[in-house]
């Protein structure tokens, strides 16, 4: 702040006092601010946004409005700045210090009680945020699950280096076979008839039927792994996109599983919870995997396969591992996801699924949790919000790719190590 | 016994003859150097032993075992590792990573260990880290931990790449061209170095040099390659005073000068 004329003036300047005046703020305090927007919005949103002129509150910051109804857009930001960006603001900075002196004693405790600590606050924010409104709900789950989808094919077209088109077709398996597990044997149904099992707590066996999702997945990805990993080169990604279609119309021809139709009835065993919980597992054990000497492997497989190869790695154990790995958590998320919608159809895993999680993976950034977290989040954020958009929104979020493409090649957070504890740490 | 005992290895690419009925013994704690003009097929020699090609025909026994049609890291497993001419660092990954990477071999904690923070993995990484400081220590490179192969200074560079391939505790090393696009000071704190390492570790080493110094300096025993034919064998005194070697490689170097 010593050359405070031109902060003032200089964009720069200005975003750097922003930086600096946050600066002391641990992520518990930013927490804490979130969790007090969402309370007071929850208490006193709808009078709000009546006093603003707002038929009801904005679902999503607003975006929905900006684009559909312009009469309403001072309303909308008045509400976006009273109901979300003050509060958070505000309870943040004046709670410094003493989130820092929390942040401090939870520190000194294993990391891993750091981080449950921090989750759960998070957890309680997603709750009380969908409360308000189903789509809300919906588009939270959705996002989750997208982080996970992501970050796995990250392992390989990141990590791994190599192109993979297959996770559609890995999310279809797993979103069939987790259905075909809980629509088989929890819910009486007219393909498959009576249920098998009926019990009250019949949602403890859905983590099964997504281990049972993952291993169909994982066992898809050895099929190609075991043809296309004998040499390098582009063979992955064209077996990997004849894998899709395969999938895709192998499921279009299976009558018993609603052929093209689909396969609908799936229990409401997807909630936020469920999928808060199986995603940072997810993230969780990726990440513990890609910072393993055995999967940093995989960047040495990427960089120079024969100098690995010299090195004692055994390149191939290694790109097949990883190859099922990244499948099986594509196949929990295919499970996950077909309980969110409650319906699957083989349709819904094509080549426009492909390409959006490729943007997601690209536009994130490479060899990076970062970058798949913030990937995942802002391409399924802009695409909820350019929703009115129509068609326009397919020519607006590629040309944010291009633009992404052109100025940071490898994505926006990428070759960047997850760090929890610095995450996490008091800062100040 | 020997430590590698080569017999009769030869290596068509297609109908061109790459290298033809070549021999070598190398004893422990030997160290043996080939030299040979550019094109000669030395380095075909080091990635056919090992296990980068596989002959077309001859014998080829390690530590008494035939190691023909293993795969390199296989090879490399069991105690035969090698530096490159191109050194074929990482480029995403640290000078540290570089080292424990060369650690995979003795790592055991398995998938479990890989997906979820047991115990047994903590311990493991802890045991190669610190074994990778160890090597990067001994070369002298131990302050560029945490840097990025782009970063480093050439000799820095290629000493890295040294310390990765000691760390995999080799019973022979091969060294392709260590001293390759280096100054005459270079060289010769790369020679002291190789020495130095000899005498720690009491590796074998099998050199591609194109510099006769380094040759002369280092090794007890020297093989001429010319068109993938050994046409000289010998101490270097002999080998430098060889009338056939004279003719194919010093020939050549006056030409390239």
């Amino acid at each position: 702040m010593h050359h405070s004329e031109s902060t003032a003036i200089h964009p720069r300047g200005t975003l750097d006092f922003i930086r600096r005046f946050f600066a002391n703020i641990p992520l518990l305090g930013w927490l804490a601010g979130a969790l007090a927007a969402v309370i007071l919005e929850q208490a006193v949103g709808t009078s709000l946004a009546h006093a603003l002129g707002l038929p009801r509150i904005p679902v999503l910051f607003g975006f929905l409005i900006f684009l559909k109804q312009p009469a309403l857009i001072p309303g909308a930001l008045g509400y976006v700045l009273v109901s979300n960006i003050l509060p958070v603001c505000i309870v943040a900075k004046i709670g410094a210090p003493l989130f820092n002196l929390l942040s401090r004693s939870l520190f000194r405790m294993p990391i891993v009680v750091t981080a449950v600590v921090h989750l759960a606050i998070l957890y309680a924010i997603f709750h009380i945020w969908t409360d308000v409104s189903a789509y809300r709900l919906i588009m939270l789950k959705l996002m989750l699950i997208s982080i996970l989808l992501t970050l796995s094919l990250n392992v390989i077209n990141g990590y791994m280096g190599e192109f993979s088109c297959s996770h559609p077709g890995f999310m279809a398996l797993g979103a069939y076979a987790a259905s075909l597990f809980t629509v088989g044997l929890f819910v009486n149904d007219r393909l498959f008839g009576e249920a098998l099992l009926v019990s009250d707590f019949a949602v403890i066996f859905f983590p099964l039927g997504l281990i049972f999702a993952g291993l169909v997945s994982a066992l898809g990805a050895l099929i190609i792994a075991i043809p296309s990993f004998k040499t390098r080169g582009d063979y992955l990604a064209i077996i990997s996109l004849a894998f899709t279609f395969i999938v895709k119309s192998f499921l279009e021809n299976l009558e018993f599983l609603g052929g093209p139709r689909g396969l609908s009835g799936q229990p409401d065993w997807s909630s936020l919870p469920m999928v808060f919980i199986i995603v940072v597992l997810g993230v969780w054990i990726i990440n513990n995997f890609v910072t393993s000497t055995m999967g940093k492997a995989l960047n040495a497989v990427r960089d120079d396969e024969i100098a690995a190869e010299a090195m004692t790695v055994n390149t191939r154990k290694t790109k097949i591992i990883a190859f099922m790995f990244s499948a099986f958590w594509a196949g929990v998320a295919g499970g996950l996801f077909a309980h969110v919608i409650r319906f699957v159809n083989p349709s819904t895993f094509g080549i426009q699924k492909l390409a959006e999680v490729l943007a997601m993976v690209y536009f994130g950034g490479l060899n990076s949790v970062y970058g798949s977290i913030v990937g995942a989040v802002s391409i399924s954020l802009l695409g909820e919000a350019l929703r009115p958009l129509e068609i326009l929104k397919w020519i607006i979020i590629p040309l944010l790719l291009i633009l992404v493409m052109i100025f940071r090649p490898r994505g926006l957070i990428s070759f960047k190590e997850f760090n929890i504890e610095k995450l996490l740490k008091p800062r100040g | 016994m020997s430590l590698l005992k080569v017999t009769s290895m030869t290596h068509k690419f297609g109908g061109l003859l790459a290298v033809s009925e070549y021999n070598l013994t190398i004893e422990p704690g030997q160290i043996v150097g080939l030299i040979g003009p550019n094109g000669a097929g030395k380095t075909t020699v080091f990635n056919l032993i090992t296990g980068i090609y596989r002959p077309t025909a001859g014998r080829i026994e390690f530590n008494g075992q035939d190691v023909i049609g293993l795969a390199p890291n296989r090879i490399a497993s069991l105690g035969l590792a090698r530096t490159f001419q191109e050194m074929r660092l990482w480029r995403h990954m640290t000078v540290l990573e570089h080292v424990k990477m060369a650690c995979y071999a003795k790592i055991s904690y398995g998938l479990a260990g890989a997906f979820l923070q047991t115990p047994k993995r903590r311990r493991q990484e802890q045991e190669i880290e610190e074994r990778a400081f160890a090597s990067l220590k001994m070369f002298g490179v131990d302050q560029f931990a945490s840097q990025l192969p782009v970063d480093l200074p050439y000799g820095a560079a290629r000493r890295v790449e040294m310390a990765r391939a000691a760390v995999t505790e080799p019973k022979l090393l091969f060294l392709d061209e260590p001293t390759v696009g280096m100054t005459p000071e270079e060289m010769m704190a790369m020679i002291e170095i190789i020495r130095d390492m000899h005498n720690k570790l009491k590796t074998a080493i099998f050199l591609i040099e194109h510099r006769l110094r380094v040759v002369t300096e280092l090794c007890q025993r020297v093989q001429t390659l010319v068109f993938g034919q050994v046409i000289a064998e010998g101490n270097p005194e002999e080998i430098q005073n060889n009338p056939e070697v004279i003719k194919a490689y010093l020939g050549e170097e006056k030409v390239v000068a």
